[in-house]
């Protein structure tokens, strides 16, 4: 193989160098860019530039899947046969990509333009079966995407405006996704227009007390909608009253849990509400630098991130002394590369770190001890999506939609075999059965079998509960989780097995091995289930399951290992014909 | 009285009231009030990571169990060492690792195998994690079919002791493994040989060179061949550079 030319490397490298670690993501992207994968050489001198030794370079090469230790194609093409996909016939489609090329899983063909890969949900679960086309900057060629079901495309091409390319967005009122249109991003005028950027002005223009921006924020009773359901307030508060020096503000744009685009489709319609929120919580707890963390295979959400940024720098929004206030804040994208677990919050401080994403053991909390030791708040996109309608209109007017616990409206991310897959925003406290059939249209191919509701780390509904409201309160009584508002359905014709054997899948491809019981339990937990979907089911295989299933959920050391059982556990109580005992 | 010592926690652990120092761990705290708890991963002298979790007790008022090695003991806990609950996740994780890693080498597992009533043949059609055997070095020899992830090779190769980082991790999840970078021999990374990690490991995934080939069932004479002359031509060319 011909040695690479460094030389436009080292130019990115010594723009870098000053960042040190943090930095390695960066240039491990700018690297795999230039060169299509990171050799040795490359390697080496990432590691010179920055100062990080050579074996923990690796281990971060090896940690995240976009990146490449060895020769791939020039554009990558990403499979998901997670399960909203599997519905869609996503293994054919696998099959024929592999075909198309002249390759198997994971390799790259013969004249080095294409790698085909089977990969994890890919945030497109409403346009199943879903493909992500990772290009080289250069690509100019035509879409690939006639292999493929006629509702999915290839995320990731330059322009892939209209027809199946749109995301469906409905729901009654649209608050946070009012200018959404699936299509094209809301630019800052049109935001502003819009009503937005009111907010900033009113508390940063102002110059108002961030102490009282954040009781505004508590009487609204916003919590988190990245699953956990935090307070934001209170949040908010602790960052606020932390001794730092510097402190942050995470934008948590990772979104990857089976079953869930929302975040998606709020960053690629009106990035700047999101940005807003950002703004406002930084300046709550006196930020002057936010990250937004975003999933790396959200190139078009990025672009459309970055362009949002250049608008609100430009007019003043960001930078120095924004609206006129003395504050300044300014924003950075750093893209994630790869890996589900960088979405819990402290692994994804690390990968900003440019370490491996392993999950930190709490205590301590972010609020004090964040994103390079200091204190930090990280926020989902939908979370801070809400802040400025909050700030702007008041929290009276916020509260008079949803319910007494569960204010506001949700996004609730539908997909599987509904008729209409889209994301829906619904007042908190409407039916399963509203959004499931008066919105959505119905179940697809047959009678109701079960709704997967919160992910993979979620639970299984049946039709008995059509009729709970989607409040985290009423939930909750019912035993079932709000999670990243993740509905996907399954119909009467469909393997449970099947259905099950593929979340545990996901897991075990995205533990990140820390700790035994999920390392080594996702894997087990896989192997059973691989056999329970086959109609192999091994005597004892019951107890197998739920003595894996209860060590995760008890003893694992971040949220992903004690969830990942959970789905399967409730498949248990439901179905329990399926394993043997 | 009480309040003169501001600095001393109470709990209780299985019954039996514990004073300790504030900052204590609830494994120093069970030690002290001489409860075994079951330890892998912990090491006295490198950072502990909470990754085994064998420690795992049950406080009252807590949603998951707590890893002892690394939760602090707080005012008032009261903490249980062998509930059910307890005792199914060790013995679980016992079993995992049996069917994972060859623990052969490794007595103070199986001892806790023994303990807990483990089942090594619990898992059947369990994908192992193999390894070929490394042997690339004069000094030691790397079998990671054997290897636990205690992740203390690493630490000591770097910030808790050697500073030389010559080890880290390759994959991840159920696949990680001990690597260098990109898979080099030991003699092209920047060990120094110090041994500290081998001294660490807690299951002779990582060996002396010497032990090892004796235990193949080699003679004297051929492991001083190679266990010496390679070794001693390298550190001479180390530390007096130019000198060939
Ligand atoms: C394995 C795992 C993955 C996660 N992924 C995400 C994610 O992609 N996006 C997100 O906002 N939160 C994610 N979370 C939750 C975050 O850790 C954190 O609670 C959240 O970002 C806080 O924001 P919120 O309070 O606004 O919800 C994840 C948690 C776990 C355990
Ligand atoms: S629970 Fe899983 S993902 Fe979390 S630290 Fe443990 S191994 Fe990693
Ligand atoms: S090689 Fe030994 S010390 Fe290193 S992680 Fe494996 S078991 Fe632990
Ligand atoms: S994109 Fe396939 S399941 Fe989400
Ligand atoms: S000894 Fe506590 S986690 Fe290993």
């Amino acid at each position: 193989m011909p040695e690479e030319d460094l030389k436009p490397l080292l130019s990115t490298l010594a723009r870098l160098a000053p960042e040190g670690r943090a930095a390695l993501l960066p240039a491990l992207h700018a690297a795999q860019a230039m060169y299509g994968y990171i050799s040795e050489r490359v390697a080496q001198a990432v590691a010179q530039a920055l100062g990080v030794p050579l074996a923990d370079v690796y281990g971060v090469i090896e940690f995240y899947s976009m990146f490449y230790d060895r020769p791939v194609g020039r554009s990558i093409l990403r499979i998901c046969t997670d399960a909203a996909c599997q519905l869609r016939g996503s293994e054919k489609a696998l099959d024929e990509a592999c075909q198309r090329y002249g390759v198997v899983e994971g390799q790259m063909s013969a004249d080095g333009e294409w790698t085909v890969e089977r990969a994890p949900c890919l945030g497109l679960c409403n346009r199943a079966p879903a493909v992500n086309l990772g290009l080289p900057p250069q690509y100019i060629g035509e879409p690939e995407q006639h292999v493929f079901a006629p509702r999915s495309y290839a995320y990731g091409l330059r322009d892939p405006e209209g027809g199946a390319a749109a995301d469906h967005i409905a729901g009654n009122p649209r608050l946070i996704t009012v200018l959404c249109n699936g299509v094209k991003a809301a630019s800052l005028e049109t935001y502003i227009s819009a009503g937005g950027m009111r907010a900033v002005h009113k508390w940063i223009g102002e110059r108002r007390s961030p102490a009282e921006l954040i009781s505004e924020i508590k009487a609204s009773g916003l919590v988190g909608m990245g699953g956990a359901a935090f307070p934001t307030g209170i949040k908010w508060e602790g960052a606020a009253n932390a001794v730092g020096e510097t402190k942050f503000l995470v934008i948590n744009a990772d979104e990857s849990e089976p079953g869930t685009f929302k975040d998606r489709v709020l960053l690629e319609g009106d990035p700047c509400r999101v940005l807003e929120g950002a703004m406002l919580g930084a300046y709550a707890i006196g930020a002057h630098k936010i990250y937004c963390y975003m999933r790396g295979e959200y190139s078009l959400a990025i672009g459309r991130v970055n362009d949002a940024i250049g608008q609100l720098r430009e007019a003043g929004y960001l930078g120095k002394n924004i609206v006129g206030s003395d504050y300044s804040l300014d924003v950075e994208i750093r893209a994630g590369a790869g890996a589900y677990i960088c979405g819990e919050e402290t692994a994804l401080f690390e990968s900003i770190e440019g370490k491996r994403g392993f999950p930190r053991i709490k205590p301590p909390f972010p609020t004090t001890h964040g994103l390079f030791g200091q204190p930090t708040v990280i926020n989902n996109v939908e979370t801070l999506a809400k802040v400025p309608l909050i700030l702007s209109d008041g929290v009276a007017a916020f509260r008079s939609l949803g319910t007494e616990k569960s204010p506001g409206t949700k996004l609730f991310c539908l997909s599987g075999d509904v008729i209409q897959p889209g994301l829906y925003e619904v007042p908190f406290g409407v039916t399963l059965r509203h959004l499931l059939f008066d919105l959505a249209g119905g179940v697809e191919g047959g009678e109701l079998q079960a709704v997967l509701l919160g992910g993979a780390a979620g639970a299984f509904a049946t039709a008995q509960h059509l009729d709970v409201r989607l409040s985290f309160e009423d939930l909750r009584a019912a035993g079932l989780p709000l999670g990243s508002g993740v509905v996907m359905v399954f119909n009467q014709q469909r393997s449970m097995g099947s259905v099950m054997a593929s979340l545990a899948r996901f897991f075990a491809h995205e533990s990140c091995g820390k700790c035994y019981p999920c390392q080594m339990g996702t894997q087990r937990q896989y192997e059973i289930l691989q056999r329970v979907a086959a109609g192999r089911s091994q005597p004892g295989d019951a107890e197998r399951l739920q003595d894996v299933g209860w060590t995760m959920t008890d003893s694992s050391l971040c949220g992903l290992g004690q969830t990942a059982a959970s789905a399967v556990l409730s498949a248990l109580r439901l179905w329990p014909e399926l394993v043997a005992q | 009285m009480e309040d003169s010592q501001p600095r001393m926690i109470h709990l209780v652990i299985d019954g039996q009231p514990v004073d300790v120092n504030e900052g204590a761990t609830l494994l120093d705290a069970a030690r002290q009030a001489g409860k075994e708890v079951p330890t892998i991963c912990y090491h006295d002298h490198c950072t502990a990571n909470g990754l085994c979790r064998m420690c795992v007790v049950e406080v009252e008022g807590a949603r998951l169990l707590s890893p002892a090695c690394v939760a602090q003991a707080a005012e008032g806990m009261t903490v249980h060492t062998r509930t059910a609950r307890v005792e199914r996740s060790r013995r679980t994780i016992l079993e995992m690792l049996a069917s994972s890693v060859d623990l052969s080498d490794a007595p103070e597992i199986q001892g806790l195998m023994a303990l807990y009533s483990a089942d090594a043949q619990r898992f059947p059609d369990a994908s192992r994690r193999s390894h070929p055997v490394i042997d690339d070095n004069p000094m030691y020899i790397r079998d990671y079919s054997k290897c636990v992830l205690c992740w203390r090779c690493v630490q000591v190769c770097a910030e808790d002791a050697q500073y030389t980082f010559a080890l880290n991790f390759s994959k991840r999840g159920y696949e990680t493994s001990i690597a260098t970078f990109y898979d080099k021999g030991m003699m092209e990374t920047s060990c120094v040989f110090c041994g500290q990690c081998v001294g660490v490991c807690p299951t002779g995934a990582l060996k002396p060179k010497r032990q090892w080939l004796l235990e193949t069932g080699m003679g004297a004479e051929d492991v001083l061949s190679q266990t010496r002359s390679k070794a001693r031509r390298k550190r001479r060319s180390e530390h007096t550079p130019g000198n060939d």
